[in-house]
This record gives structure tokens, sequence and C-alpha cells, in this order.
């Protein structure tokens, strides 16, 4: 998943795609520096990384720009990458029914800082960010409306976050005695079995009884 | 409700009644809330000041469930979405898979995925407009509607030997080729479908009460529903003639011939009516897809990513490997990542895919039409009468097993 720029210049001189020349178009319109990496991924589909900062000019750019208008955001939601520094992308999926082109503009966020809000540019936005803040956590700064949506009511925790187990925390039953749902603590009968399919030769460095070898072969590098 | 009365009735014998806003609760449990829809309604008097939809009733994960299975288990995942066209929803997600894979699908399989798409749309659009108008107070349809449905849903059941959760789409082509005789089956049952809904039209089309309940009821305008990310017959009963299957067609859409209805009022009344105008026009694409459908192979010929044929595999060690494969470690997807949509009965599904090249996806983000329709609730039904709201609803088109997901 690494930024890479698609557009090669290295062979013979062709004219640019409909989605490179849409991809040049906008990265022309966009203010040094806000864009982080872009690229037309497998020739049709066009992707650009913006920093949170420029993210809500960048949107209004493109969508009351004549030549991209993009009236409509299709989907707004949260990727979920433990690893890296800023752990969320917010990717918005845009369509031009006009010029009959699609965008896709991510940006990235952690748990604490907000990203802007863009209700204000797509009324359907609300129930997009109210989601991502439901499943992931994530805040939308000038979202008036950033109550939990898929959830139950008095969910606690964000379901899609890597780190939240599959099974979840609580299960509800109808108590006959209480005559009433309860929660109560995940009980398993059995561990959730979740396997790892690669095989020794291809992804796992230390074998199981090996390894000293390997912490040998850490020590040397 | 509160009334507040004046205790002494003014000169005249008449007096004064303050009826102060209420809230009610529609749904869960209400037979017009199309499933489970709970919508909190602020009146004044009889008028939707406000309506608040709660959804999630029906949440059930479906996309942390497929982030911890493979591609092949994660498909049936997408009958159970909108489950009312659940093939529609298959196709979204075999052509994500496949265009990370970077393979196509042979033409026939194409034919078939095309022809079953648009048997799901029938499906559909059968059962909402029968749906919707006992919403509003007709019984007849519903009944005749559910036999059309039925036989329909047979043709599912021949293909993928299920009536509902087909799961006979695959990245790369379909589960297996259809049944012999079933084109025939179509072929008839195509020949006695326009005079159901004719039928249906009769009913409806111009009836008094029906109209009532509808014309002018929940208005959109074409800018409006773009802004609101509507899609589907909702944004064409707007005025906006887009359509994916023409716009941005996948598989044999480009080579099929048919029409796209378009209203220019988007009210309910004109909901109603493009679906019942894609209805004819699908069928068109039906008939012409058994006309045109060549034989060949219906899925791709590599191994690696589908299943060998059930008789290969009692000879072949090789076929039993890569049945063994397929089946418990699945194929790896390079990473990447895509955002496919198609023209789902509905309107615009789509699937956010990310691949990470492992043999799961790593996030995929389900974008159902309904979800975004149903946020414009309050947009629609403010400045109605209760009974309104109903009528909203159903020329939605709302299915929860794809909105709550």
């Amino acid at each position: 998943m690494a930024d890479q720029t698609a557009i090669e210049t290295a062979e013979a001189p062709r004219a640019p795609t409909a989605n490179e020349a849409l991809l040049a178009a906008v990265l022309g319109a966009i203010p040094e520096g806000a864009v982080l990496g872009s690229q037309v991924a497998r020739g049709a589909e066009v992707e650009i990384r913006v920093r949170r900062e420029a993210l809500h000019a960048v949107l209004q750019m493109l969508r009351d720009d004549p030549r991209f208008a993009f009236q409509q955001c299709m989907d707004i939601c949260g990727v979920d990458w433990p690893g890296r520094p800023e752990r969320f992308e917010v990717v918005y999926n845009l369509l031009s029914m006009t010029h009959n082109h699609r965008i896709r503009v991510i940006t990235t966020t952690d748990e604490a800082t907000p990203v802007p809000t863009v209700v204000d540019l797509w009324p359907s936005a609300t129930w997009f960010e109210r989601e991502a803040w439901d499943m992931y956590g994530i805040v939308f700064e000038g979202q008036t409306d950033l109550r939990r949506i898929l959830t139950d009511y008095g969910f606690e925790g964000h379901p899609l976050r890597k780190d939240f187990p599959l099974t979840g925390f609580v299960e509800v039953r109808y108590d006959p005695e209480r005559q009433a749902v309860v929660y109560e603590p995940v009980k398993l009968t059995q561990d959730f079995r979740n396997f790892d399919f690669l095989s020794p030769w291809e992804g796992m460095t230390t074998l199981p009884g090996d390894e000293k070898v390997h912490l040998n072969r850490i020590g040397r590098e | 409700m509160s009334l507040s009365t004046e205790d002494t009735p003014a000169a005249g014998g008449t007096r004064t009644v303050e009826i102060d806003s209420h809230t009610i609760n529609f749904g869960p449990q209400h037979p017009a809330a199309h499933g489970v829809l709970r919508l909190i309604l602020e009146m004044q008097g009889e008028v939707v000041e406000r309506a608040d939809p709660h959804i999630g009733l029906l949440h059930r994960g479906t996309e942390k469930l497929i982030e911890h299975k493979t591609y092949l288990q994660a498909l049936p995942y997408f009958d159970r979405l909108d489950y009312v066209a659940p093939m529609a929803q298959e196709h979204c997600f075999a052509l994500a898979v496949e265009k990370l894979l970077g393979i196509e699908a042979p033409i026939r399989a194409q034919y078939i995925r095309v022809l079953f798409a648009e048997i799901s749309r029938v499906l559909n659009h059968i059962l909402n407009i029968t749906t919707y108008a006992l919403d509003v107070g007709a019984t007849t349809p519903s009944l005749w509607g559910f036999e059309q449905r039925e036989v329909l849903l047979e043709f599912y059941d021949a293909t993928s030997g299920s009536h509902y959760h087909a799961n006979y789409f695959r990245a790369g082509g379909v589960l297996k080729d259809l049944p012999a005789g079933l084109t025939d089956r179509i072929a008839a049952w195509a020949e006695q479908f326009p005079k159901f809904v004719d039928d249906i039209e009769r009913l409806l089309t111009g009836n008094r009460i029906f109209k009532q309940r509808t014309v002018d009821i929940g208005i959109m305008t074409a800018e409006e529903a773009m802004e609101w990310g509507f899609s589907g017959p909702c944004i064409r009963a707007s005025g906006c003639a887009w359509d994916l299957r023409r716009s941005q067609p996948y598989d044999v859409y480009d080579q099929l011939d048919f029409e796209i209805p378009v209203g220019s009022h988007g009210d309910c009344y004109e909901r109603y009516l493009v679906r019942i105008a894609e209805m004819r026009e699908s069928l068109k694409i039906i008939k012409q897809c058994l006309a045109q459908m060549p034989g060949g192979p219906v899925k791709i010929p590599d191994s690696k990513i589908v299943s060998p044929r059930r008789g290969e595999m009692k000879r072949s060690m090789e076929a039993l490997i890569h049945h063994f494969k397929l089946y418990s470690e699945g194929y790896h997807v390079p990473a990447g990542s895509t955002y496919t949509a198609v023209e789902a009965p509905k309107g615009e599904f789509g699937v956010y895919l990310v691949a990470d090249g492992t043999n799961r996806p790593y996030r995929c983000k389900i974008r159902a039409p309904g979800f975004a329709h149903l946020q414009a609730m309050e947009k629609l039904s403010k400045g109605h009468m209760l009974a309104d709201a109903v009528s909203v609803i159903g020329s939605l088109d709302i299915v929860f097993g794809e909105i709550d997901r």
C-alpha cells in the first residue's frame, strides 16, 4: 500500500487516459504541499492522499470546480492500520454524474485528532461520519450529530478496529427470571478458530523449536 | 400529547386548543417500517416536524466478519445484505475481487451474471411495488406479485441450489453452468410476464386512492437528490438520467439494448412509475441475454482461483490439491484497493475493498444505496402527514439487511 505515482513516462509518449488527465488536472488545482501521494490504481481508479488540514478545502474545490463537479459523495469510511503512526484512514469516494468520473480522497488521523466534517458540502455525509465514529471512533469536527448509528444503545468500544475481538465483549439474552434482556460477558465454549494459513515456507520466520536460530540471525543483522 | 385548554370557553362557544409537539415511535415492529426501522417522529398534530430514523437493529457486523473470512467465504454474506435481490450484491463483490486479481470472467459467465442480475432486479421491484401498495392500502398486488416472485426464485433454486441465499457468483465467473432446460423455462416466464406488469399497472397506476397517497408526496429535486447521495430509481425519478449499467458498464451491459426510464418530478408516485418501467426494461435485457448467450466455459481456467470440477477431482491428484487449498486457505489477492459499484435494484451498491496480499480482505466497506436514501427521510417527510411518512418509506425501497449490514 505504498504511495506510488502510477503515471509512467518511461514508455513512448502516449496520450494520457481520461483518468490520468483527471488526476493531472486535480493535482494542478490543489495548492502545493496538500497532496501526500496520488495514483491511478490499475489505470481505472483515481486516488489522492491529502493532508488532514487541507482536506476540507480540497473536497470543496472538487465539488465546486466545474472541471471536476463531484456533486455526489457516495461513501465515507474508515480503515484501521494499527501499525501506523496515524492509524486511521478516512476514505471519501466521490462521484461526478455530469462528467461520469470518480475520485477517491484519503486522509489520515488517529483516535484523538478530529477530521473536519464535510456535512456542509454534502448533507449525505452525516450518516457516513456517524458510522465512521461508531465503527472506528474517528471524530469529525463540526459534525453536530455525532451519535452512534449501527451499534446498540449504550454500546462501548468501536467494533471495526483491528484490536476489537470478532466475538465482542458482551452478549445479550432474555432472562426469564428477571423478565428482561440482560447483558453478560461473552462466554465461549470453544475459542474462536482463526487459522493462520501462511505456510512456514513463506510467512513464518520462527519455526517452532527453532527460536534460537532465529534469535541468532536477528543478532547478526 | 398534551392538550391545554382554557377553562372558560371564550364568547361564542369557541375555545383555544394548543397542541404541543409530541413524539411517537414508529416501529421497530411495524409492518410498514419494512423491517426493523425505529423511526422517531416529532409530530405537530398530524404533521411530521422531525423524523429521526434509528437504524442498526439488524446490525450483524458483516464487514467485521468478512475481514476474518477468505474471499470465497466472504461472498455468501452479500446474499444476506439486500435479501430481496441477493445476486445483485454478489455481482458487486465478484467484480471487485476480479479487479484486484486482474482477471475477467468468460463471456458466457458474464451473460449468466447479467441475466441473474436482471432477474434479481425484477424480484426486487416486484416486492417493492407490491408491498408499497400494501402499505397504502391495496392488498391484491402483493398476492399476485408473490406468485411471480416464486417462479423467479425457482430459477435461483435451479441454478444455485438455493431459493434466496444463492452464493452463485464467483470471482472469475459463476459456480456452475445453467442446468439443462432452464433457459427455456426463463423464456416461457418472460412470455407471460408483461401481462403481469400490465395487471399491476391496471390496479395501481390510474388508481385514485393510490395516486392520492403518492402524488406530490416526498418530492426530491434533482439537485437535492444528488447532494443526498441518491442513486438508482430514486435519483432517476428526480430527473437524472443516471444508470451505472449505461454510464460505467460492467460485464456485458454495454452490448445490450435497453432504455433508462427517467421521471421529472421526484415524488413517491414517480419512483413507483420508474420501477414499473424498469421491470419492462429488465425483461428486454433478460430476453437479449437468452438470445445472445454463447456457449463456452463459465469460469476462468486458472485453477489457483476457481475450484476444479468435481469429476476431475476424482481422477486428478492436482485437482484434489487445488480443491483442498482453495477451500481451506483460499486464494491470495494482491495488495491494493478498489471501489467497485454496480447498479443494484435499489441504486448504487458499492464495495470498497482493501486487500493486503493475504487470503482475506483487509477491509470491506459496503456502500448500501438504502443507507443514503433513508438518511433523507426527514427531508422527504417534513411537513407531510403521518400516513405520508409510510408512503415515503415504501417508495424509498428500504431493506434493512443492507442498511444495517
